[in-house]
């Protein structure tokens, strides 16, 4: 009734091409926008804010990256976490060098950092696929990891072997280091996701995000219509290892504050994956769904209890999530094996011819 | 798209936005809850995860003696003690949101229970107020209170601990420099706990000529260390020390006792517990460091058990009630209960915040009166906090493994303050170095009252 199309004409070329064709869609993000850029810091608390979204914020830019390699190229890879650190601790090591630059220079600049790195591991995938290239990022997870821990050098040569975000500024406001405020760093971290979403989105629209896709479906076919598999490949390996490393640098700088190797590990390669399997493999929005749902429902679970005046011991309510979130999980999976990226879709598909379904 | 498809995705549908209202409900709540009266010491603990085995007796340790607290005097100096135990897994992520969660109730002290957790919150002490305790792990270089004012970790470092460790190699070899010429294997946790030490480790192995061997194990293999203990009984060094934590010690222990490494000659720092080496046949006569008590044969012991155990209010099984670990969450709510007790005094307050624990803190001197007038006489040694001192670096003995239980085998051993204080200072200075801009501190020092 409110959600259909009905009445909007298109008199361009461009105008029927756009990412969001609809204008309920794009009012739609619109409010999402101003929600998360006004609403969530003015209202939110400081939990809120410093422990749900801005990891929440965090894990949803390192799934775009991994879909971007798994689910819009085909590639599947092991080694998100590592690349995640690769961005850390160039971040850590640009900033000690040169103190005065902003923070943000320094973060982004560890995302090309993180994407030569990745486009190093992701030569092999010019002559293996599928589980052999599993086993390929695994080495790079595995190597870059023991790199972390055994290269005095990365940290600096810190006894604690750990890597601490010293104090730096955005317009003479911290935004890293113990001084900063939740919502000075949430801003940050929203900011940044949001224009590197914005980017993916167009990168993935484009003439590369198509390469990428028929690579994907068939790479000889691919080969065979012109798309060079070397270049496109190694871009998506690239392209996906910086926005990893982005996120990474993110991370450490502007959430945790310090890291450890450990904090790296192929754990956190594997929950970034089940974001992306559940969010929904090839699609952006499945990233923010599946790092809100793996990453946010365990809190809300953990605060139930406790929101609800009932009495149970932190260790049992730790227990029942780790039960109810599988649950969960199986549950959508069935729903939507496609991801809750399609399940939406299907849900805006029925909104559009509601209520008098055909 | 058949009908039932579509009950399916509609009803995941609605799921879903259950859940979205669900998450900015909570997040709403979460601040509000639990403001009650009293001073609120929440517990970071873990009794989930690979860790679990040790985190579960110390966990029930910290939290029985406060209970005991509690029941028996109503508090600390009248106002009770509001407790909360916030599960970590000994997760970094977990204790950062417990740590945020946590925050906004006034917390007077936080003790993380991980080092990978205590170091992020190392510099957000000062900013929010919240004085950290870290007993016996965490940053040692945060011993110095003139750095670090509201990091607190007694009684002893790591570095104390290696210090003590080899000294009493050096006496069982009949002087330390009969150590020359000899081998020591130091097998470690491969983190920052078990490699903190080695710069130290080496610096000796020069000074007093014995040969160091590593064998790290890594944090994903902690239940796989074969491949370390071939090459332990291919180098035979004399003496074997460890650093491990969780998983690795019982693993540790079996794979020793299976090469029939002589178990008289490993040492471990004062993380092993009960659990991780009863049952393993040939584990007879392994040794490990340890500043405290075992067992119930203290007053305050009794008072728990009376009060807590029987009433039912623990969530320990009656027979794990004075066991090592358990003693050693003890031990951390008796300096938490005299962190407080001591704000009290010095400021005059009852409902104290963090602010005045730190200073609290900065003066606890349990002398052999107090402890007596606590009921733990002879529970533990005397330790003196200063404004500059933040560790103690006290002294602890050696006790061994009897097949059965633990038996104290030695006196207190001092650790090597010679060799430990310069690494010491080195540390310090180079993180506050390091991290441009460390705060230099401002906090006044109480006289010792």
């Amino acid at each position: 009734m409110f959600y259909r199309e009905a009445g909007q004409y298109k008199t361009s070329y461009a105008a029927d091409m756009a990412v969001f064709p609809i204008r309920q869609d794009r009012i739609g993000l619109a409010v999402i926008l101003f929600t998360a850029f006004v609403l969530i810091p003015a209202f939110g608390n400081q939990f809120f804010l410093s422990s749900v979204m801005i990891p929440t914020l965090v894990f949803a830019l390192a799934a775009i990256g991994l879909n971007i390699l798994t689910g819009y190229t085909g590639l599947i890879s092991l080694g998100t976490a590592a690349f995640m650190g690769v961005g850390a601790y160039a971040c850590y090591k640009l900033t000690t060098w040169f103190p005065g630059v902003n923070i943000i220079v320094w973060i982004i600049a560890s995302g090309f950092v993180s994407a030569f790195v990745g486009a190093m591991f992701g030569l092999p995938s010019l002559r293996i696929k599928g589980f052999y290239l599993v086993v390929a990022t695994l080495a790079a997870q595995f190597f870059l990891q023991w790199c972390f821990g055994r290269i005095p050098w990365l940290v600096n040569y810190n006894t604690s072997g750990a890597i601490e975000a010293p104090e730096r500024f955005l317009f003479g406001i911290p935004i890293t280091g113990a001084n900063a405020t939740p919502e000075s760093r949430y801003l940050v971290v929203l900011g940044v996701v949001a224009l590197m979403t914005w980017f993916a989105s167009n990168l993935v629209h484009g003439r590369v995000g198509r390469a990428w896709m028929a690579v994907r479906d068939m790479d000889i076919a691919a080969e065979l219509m012109g798309i060079r598999l070397l270049t496109t490949k190694l871009l998506a390996f690239a392209v996906s290892s910086f926005y990893c490393g982005v996120s990474g640098a993110l991370m450490v700088f502007l959430w945790y504050g310090s890291a450890e190797p450990e904090v790296f590990v192929i754990n956190q390669s594997f929950l970034i994956l089940f974001m992306v399997i559940i969010g929904g493999l090839g699609s952006l929005v499945g990233s923010f769904m599946g790092a809100a749902l793996i990453y946010m429902l365990p809190i809300v679970l953990r605060l139930l209890p406790a929101a609800l005046g009932v009495p149970i011991a932190a260790a049992t309510v730790e227990h029942l999530q780790f039960i109810i979130v599988g649950v969960l999980i199986i549950v959508f999976l069935i729903a939507e094996p496609h991801g809750l990226a399609r399940l939406w879709q299907t849900g805006k598909q029925k909104l559009r011819i509601w209520p008098f379904p055909y | 798209m058949t009908k039932r498809k579509t009950g399916t995705a509609r009803r995941a549908l609605a799921a879903a936005a259950l859940f979205g209202a669900a998450a900015l409900g909570l997040a709403s709540t979460a601040r509000e809850a639990a403001a009650q009266e009293g001073v609120y010491v929440p517990l970071f603990t873990y009794r989930t995860g690979p860790f679990a085995g040790s985190g579960i007796p110390i966990a029930d340790g910290m939290r029985d003696y406060l209970t005991m607290l509690n029941e028996r005097d109503g508090g600390i100096g009248g106002v009770k003690i509001v407790l909360d135990e916030c599960e970590t897994g000994y997760d970094t992520k977990k204790g950062l949101e417990c740590y945020d969660a946590v925050k906004g109730k006034k917390p007077v002290i936080v003790n993380p229970w991980s080092t990978g957790i205590t170091l992020p919150l190392i510099p957000k002490a000062s900013v929010d107020k919240i004085p950290i305790l870290s007993m016996a792990y965490g940053l040692s270089a945060s011993a110095r209170g003139d750095i670090f004012p509201w990091v607190f970790n007694p009684p002893d470092t790591y570095w104390d601990g290696l210090g003590i460790i080899l000294r009493y190699i050096g006496q069982q070899e009949g002087g330390i420099e009969k150590l020359k010429g000899k081998k020591i294997g130091y097998i470690y946790f491969d983190g920052g706990f078990g490699k903190e030490p080695i710069p130290l480790f080496e610096q000796m192995a020069k000074d007093f000529g014995f040969e160091l061997k590593l064998y790290p194990v890594a944090p994903g293999d902690m239940q796989n260390q074969s491949s370390q203990w071939l090459s332990v009984r291919r180098d035979r060094p004399e003496y074997m020390v460890m650093y491990g934590w969780g998983a690795m010690n019982p693993t540790a222990i079996k794979e020793a006792a299976k090469i029939n490494y002589p178990m008289e000659k490993f040492v471990s720092i004062w993380w092993p517990g009960e659990d991780d080496i009863r049952g393993t046949d040939g584990a007879k006569g392994f040794k490990m460091i340890n500043w405290h008590g075992i067992g119930t044969d203290f007053p305050a012991l009794k008072d728990i058990q009376k009060h807590v155990v029987d009433k039912g209010l623990s969530k320990a099984n009656k027979d794990k009630v004075g066991e090592l670990l358990y003693n050693r969450g003890v031990y951390n709510s008796l300096l938490i209960a005299e962190g407080i007790a001591q704000a009290q005094k010095i400021t005059g307050k009852k409902m104290v915040d963090g602010a005045d624990v730190r200073r609290g803190l900065e003066n606890i001197n349990l002398d052999e009166a107090r402890l007596k007038e606590l009921g733990l006489a002879g529970f533990t040694g005397t330790l003196k906090l200063t404004c500059d001192n933040h560790n103690g670096h006290r002294s602890a003995f050696i006790q061994q493994w009897d097949g059965a239980k633990w038996v104290k085998i030695s006196d207190p051993i001092e650790p090597m303050a010679d060799k430990v204080k310069p690494a010491l200072d080195a540390a310090a200075q180079d993180y506050a170095e390091k991290n441009a801009g460390w705060p230099k501190r401002t906090e006044p020092c109480d006289k010792a009252s």
